[in-house]
């Protein structure tokens, strides 16, 4: 089996190095900040890095209904393809400021993609 | 095999097994999410045992001192006992109140009697209960040199508990306690350039504590310390301040009061919100520590200020004093 996108940038530690940037591109950004209003940041911060290790193919044990139901509040708030769209822009920004290559950065965000009718409820 | 004691219980947990997976096989209802030690959605606290260091990766420095782990990536040597975060520290304690002075209109402080076996770190906090009213309140006191703890408890407008201990509680009097708890703390890391401390009303009391603590273990790059209130009338522990400024020169207090006219203040009390005048003064906050104590909106939005010019969240401890929820 081929290494996965999160072993080749180097696991954990480089996870770690993407939670900050990430979450710090989304939180200023006004299409969708809003979101995150009255949330706890360290418990969003670990959030984001468990959507980061699993859009990189690390281990997790998400499902399809666990995305569902984790994002249900929020499409019932309005949470839409543009919504979904401006973190697969951060997703990117993320990964290539931290020098991923593009094949790679091209993985991750088709695996990220495949989470999209789950999170928007579709 | 191993055991995991969880709330006093004890299960046996296979070699291969996580703490995490040995509760669940054991119909123990903990909760949990990506199993792979990211969401730290499955945290516990270790009361007794070594805790293995890939469980705590990634943990803030105060959490790992606390002894919180991620059962979820967990496999111990030994034995290992735990508690839910929610139930850690829950067992009552009297104490009684040896001191009760007013510090401005609006601050009382109480001093509690307290034995060495009372163990915690300067900024956590204590739940004090009147009978079915529980009340968190910071602990303002050193653990090494105070031998009280020391409240500082606001009236708040309409508060039953708050009237209680300003109008009724006597010196002499048990109250009933619980703690300590919270990550707000100062624990020197070694890679901080400076802690700031940011606090309204009376978040002074956590960051009296925890600037006293990193002044006294002889941490020296700079401390900031910026205490607010609406009027000069509502600061307090000014001239305490003031004389630890002189004592330690890589300590400074600033005293801001943002309700009334910036001209009608003296010259050596700032105008604005402490957390502005704290960016103001220190516009560079990577690598600090920072403290955040007192008003939930002030805290909050300072919290994601720092967070986005670039300070890590590991590195910003915060303590919103958020009100009681109304009697039903």
């Amino acid at each position: 089996m081929s290494q996965s996108v999160y072993e080749k940038i180097g696991g954990d530690a480089a996870v770690n190095a993407a939670v900050d940037l990430f979450y710090r591109k989304v939180l200023a950004d006004d299409r969708i900040n809003g979101f995150f209003d009255g949330t706890d940041m360290e418990k969003q911060a670990a959030k984001q890095k468990a959507f980061l290790t699993m859009a990189l193919g690390g281990p997790n044990n998400y499902t399809g209904a666990d995305m569902r139901k984790g994002h249900a509040h929020l499409v019932e708030k309005g949470l839409n393809d543009a919504h979904f769209d401006a973190v697969m822009e951060h997703l990117g920004a993320t990964l290539k400021e931290l020098g991923v290559p593009d094949d790679l950065i091209g993985e991750a965000a088709a695996i990220a993609e495949s989470t999209r009718n789950d999170v928007l409820g579709k | 095999m191993a055991k995991v004691v969880y709330q006093g219980r004890s299960y046996e947990r296979r070699d291969d097994e996580t703490v995490l997976r040995c509760l669940l096989r054991n119909d123990v209802r903990a909760p949990y999410s990506c199993e792979s030690g990211a969401c730290q959605s499955c945290t516990m606290q270790a009361t007794k045992g070594v805790i293995p260091s890939n469980a705590q990766e990634d943990l803030k420095e105060t959490q790992k001192v606390l002894g919180y782990f991620k059962p979820c990536v967990c496999k111990p040597k030994g034995d290992l006992e735990v508690v839910a975060l929610d139930d850690a520290h829950q067992q009552k304690q009297q104490l009684t109140v040896v001191e009760k002075s007013f510090l401005n209109d609006e601050i009382l402080r109480l001093r509690l009697s307290c034995d060495e076996s009372f163990k915690y770190h300067a900024g956590q906090f204590i739940n004090l209960f009147k009978e079915d009213l529980i009340r968190s309140y910071s602990l303002a006191s050193l653990p090494d040199s105070d031998r009280t703890l020391e409240l500082h408890i606001k009236r708040v407008p309409l508060g039953v508990v708050s009237h209680w201990l300003c109008d009724d509680v006597q010196v002499g009097d048990q109250l009933s306690v619980a703690g300590p708890m919270g990550e707000c703390f100062y624990h020197e890391t070694g890679r901080e350039e400076g802690l700031l401390a940011v606090g309204t009303g009376s978040g002074l009391a956590p960051l009296w504590g925890i600037v006293r603590d990193a002044l006294t273990h002889g941490f020296d790059k700079p401390i900031i310390l910026c205490h607010g209130g609406m009027t000069p009338e509502l600061l307090y522990y000014v001239d305490e301040l003031r004389l630890l400024e002189k004592r330690y020169g890589n300590f400074n207090y600033y005293p801001c009061v943002s309700g009334i006219d910036e001209n009608a203040l003296p010259a050596d009390i700032s105008w604005g919100f402490p957390n502005d005048v704290a960016f103001a003064l220190q516009p560079d906050l990577v690598k600090w520590q920072l403290f955040l104590c007192g008003h939930p909106e002030m805290v909050i939005n300072a919290k994601r200020k720092a967070f986005l010019q670039g300070v890590a969240l590991q590195d910003i401890h915060a303590d919103p004093f958020l009100p009681a929820s109304p009697p039903a």
